[in-house]
């Protein structure tokens, strides 16, 4: 697995609404197999940036390369279609069906009875196991209705379901709020397991102590600018935190 | 030990459950004040009429676990054999008509379905539209007078005749129907589709299910059984009455809800709409032969409707609490 290859690059992004200029010139990279953190005050313009990666908003300039090649998303189900999935804060999972029927919603595998279609309910109990077991979602049964589910167990589903159907970079908008602390360790180390799977996500929060422990990198967005773009070896909270803050000056970009 | 034991929960966690608890205390409850219930002549009474407005509850349920309602049914239920009878008065052969007059009831539906989900308006109102018009037109072609249905006795056995003691064709059709829908709810994609639409419309879309095309279909489906459950009851009675199915669209509501399907969609099941209807009809039934004045049944209806529901949220909350300790 080659670490250092680009995955995302997101060259030269601007987003205006209305006369609101929210992204001004941003320079953004995902590399493979690496937990960027994105992270922001409220405003920052850290969404608008997702969303556009997401399919959701189109960018007004700049150009999205994925694995080298450019791309133009007009819907969500495009930017699915690269491997690109946005773990929503309010996760899209239905409350009342069971964690496997929502596992393959959409993309419910089927057998024949003759010429009848039938549901392999079959199927889908063990591969939503399988599929569970791989991020270390454990306590988690296919049968169990979602409604029962901890919020940190429905990350966990959302981020399994992502997983499976092979997602090669996982956007999470802050993925931990509203957790317990617990609750918090365990998204994490879905996420983490995504990773030793070869899965790149990028973790958008405003506090910068949620996303530092399993980070790579840290890329700080402010009035819609890049002002830091750090490894986490080299720099430190304190210094992400003044970043945020606007209280240290903009430091060049990794790389640049 | 262990195994006997969660079958027992697993069972106790059913929602039709409760249902099927209410249905046989009252039962045993009429049998004890008037023996005569149990006759073999009013079973087959009660078999014999339960499943025409069985049908139309079946897609009321369908419609409701996908997030709608259809107020229209008990309207559609009178139209669809008045349209079939002036087919054959206008020189169509009975099947054709009867054939003509069943598409007819999915045209109706596709039209509440693609007004609702098109202009986004609740179906409440869209279907209370369908409700007022299409018993207005039945009322508008009749002058209000019941018109007599002359069907060949090979299509009256088709859909209404006896074949054995307690067995009809009725039965044969509504069951056959419960188990198409059953299959449908649960064993097909479009089932998953369904509960997901109710469930939760926005994460059926983010998966790329067409929603909007599940309602059509839906609502479709709904007046196509309510046309159909109109059919057979006019084949029983040999006329289509202009007030026919009048309140029923209330009735399959009651009995979809009684039966664990819940008013706010994503949630239900084909046996509970199935245990309830024939509760239902029991309530009914049983009023007047004990002889209580036949404006009981809302009152009675009204209560189960109140003791079922409390009696399925209990189950809810103590299999959340189970699955949690667990």
């Amino acid at each position: 697995m080659n670490n250092h290859e680009l995955l995302v690059y997101m060259r030269e992004i601007h987003k205006w609404f209305g006369r609101v200029h929210v992204l001004r010139g941003v320079n953004f990279k995902v590399y493979n197999s690496e937990i960027v953190g994105l992270v922001g005050d409220n405003g920052a313009g850290k969404s608008t940036l997702m969303k556009i990666l997401a399919g959701i908003y189109p960018p007004d300039k700049g150009k999205i390369f994925i694995n080298g090649t450019e791309v133009n998303f007009k819907s969500p189900k495009d930017a699915m279609k690269h491997g690109i999935e946005m773990i929503h804060q309010d996760v899209m999972l239905a409350p009342l069906m069971s964690v496997g029927r929502n596992i393959f919603l959409g993309r419910e595998p089927q057998k024949l009875y003759g010429i009848v279609p039938i549901l392999d309910l079959k199927k889908i109990r063990k591969e939503s196991l399988k599929c569970l077991k791989e991020i270390g979602l454990d306590g988690v049964d296919p049968d169990m209705v979602v409604e029962n589910l901890s919020g940190g167990q429905r990350q966990g589903v959302a981020i399994a379901r992502a997983v499976y159907f092979k997602a090669k970079l996982l956007i999470l908008d802050e993925p931990t709020n509203n957790l317990s602390v617990k609750e918090s360790a365990k998204v994490l180390q879905f996420i983490t397991e995504a990773k030793n799977q070869g899965i790149s996500s990028i973790f958008i929060t405003h506090n910068i102590h949620h996303v530092y422990s399993i980070a790579d990198r840290i890329v700080v967005l402010s009035h819609g600018q890049v002002v830091g773009d750090l490894k986490k070896e080299e720099t430190t909270i304190d210094e992400v935190t003044k970043l945020i803050t606007g209280e240290t000056s903009p430091r060049p970009t990794v790389g640049s | 030990m262990l195994r006997y034991k969660s079958l027992i929960v697993t069972s106790l966690q059913r929602k039709e459950i409760s249902v099927a608890t209410i249905l046989f205390g009252t039962i045993i409850s009429f049998y004890s004040i008037q023996p005569v219930f149990l006759s073999p002549s009013n079973i087959d009474v009660l078999l014999r009429i339960t499943p025409e407005l069985g049908i139309v509850a079946l897609g009321v349920t369908l419609l409701m676990i996908g997030g709608e309602f259809d107020l229209s049914v008990g309207s559609v239920f009178g139209f669809i054999p008045m349209v079939t009878i002036l087919l054959i008065e206008s020189g169509i052969p009975p099947t054709l008509a009867i054939v003509s007059g069943l598409l007819i009831s999915t045209l109706v539906g596709l039209t509440h379905g693609v007004v609702t989900v098109k202009t986004g308006i609740p179906s409440f109102i869209t279907t209370l539209g369908g409700l007022l018009i299409w018993r207005g037109v039945s009322l508008a072609v009749t002058g209000g007078l019941p018109k007599y249905m002359t069907m060949p006795p090979e299509i009256i056995f088709f859909f209404s005749g006896k074949i054995a003691p307690f067995i009809h064709m009725q039965m044969i059709w509504f069951f056959a129907l419960a188990g198409f829908f059953y299959y449908i709810l649960e064993r097909t994609k479009f089932g998953n589709w369904i509960y997901a639409t109710g469930g939760r419309k926005e994460v059926a879309r983010a998966m790329g299910v067409n929603t909007d095309r599940v309602k059509i279909v839906l609502f479709t489906l709904s007046s196509l059984m309510a046309g159909m459950g109109g059919i057979i009851q006019s084949i029983r009675l040999g006329q289509a009455l202009p007030n026919q199915g009048d309140g029923l669209e209330f009735d399959a509501i009651a009995v979809a809800v009684i039966g664990g399907t819940s008013l706010f969609g994503g949630s239900g099941t084909i046996l509970g709409t199935v245990i309830a209807e024939y509760l239902s009809r029991i309530i009914e039934n049983g009023l007047i032969i004990i002889r209580a004045p036949s404006y009981y049944f809302r009152l009675y209806i009204g209560l189960v409707i109140v003791i079922a529901v409390t009696v399925n949220i209990y189950i809810l909350r103590r299999s959340i609490r189970s699955r949690v300790e667990s």
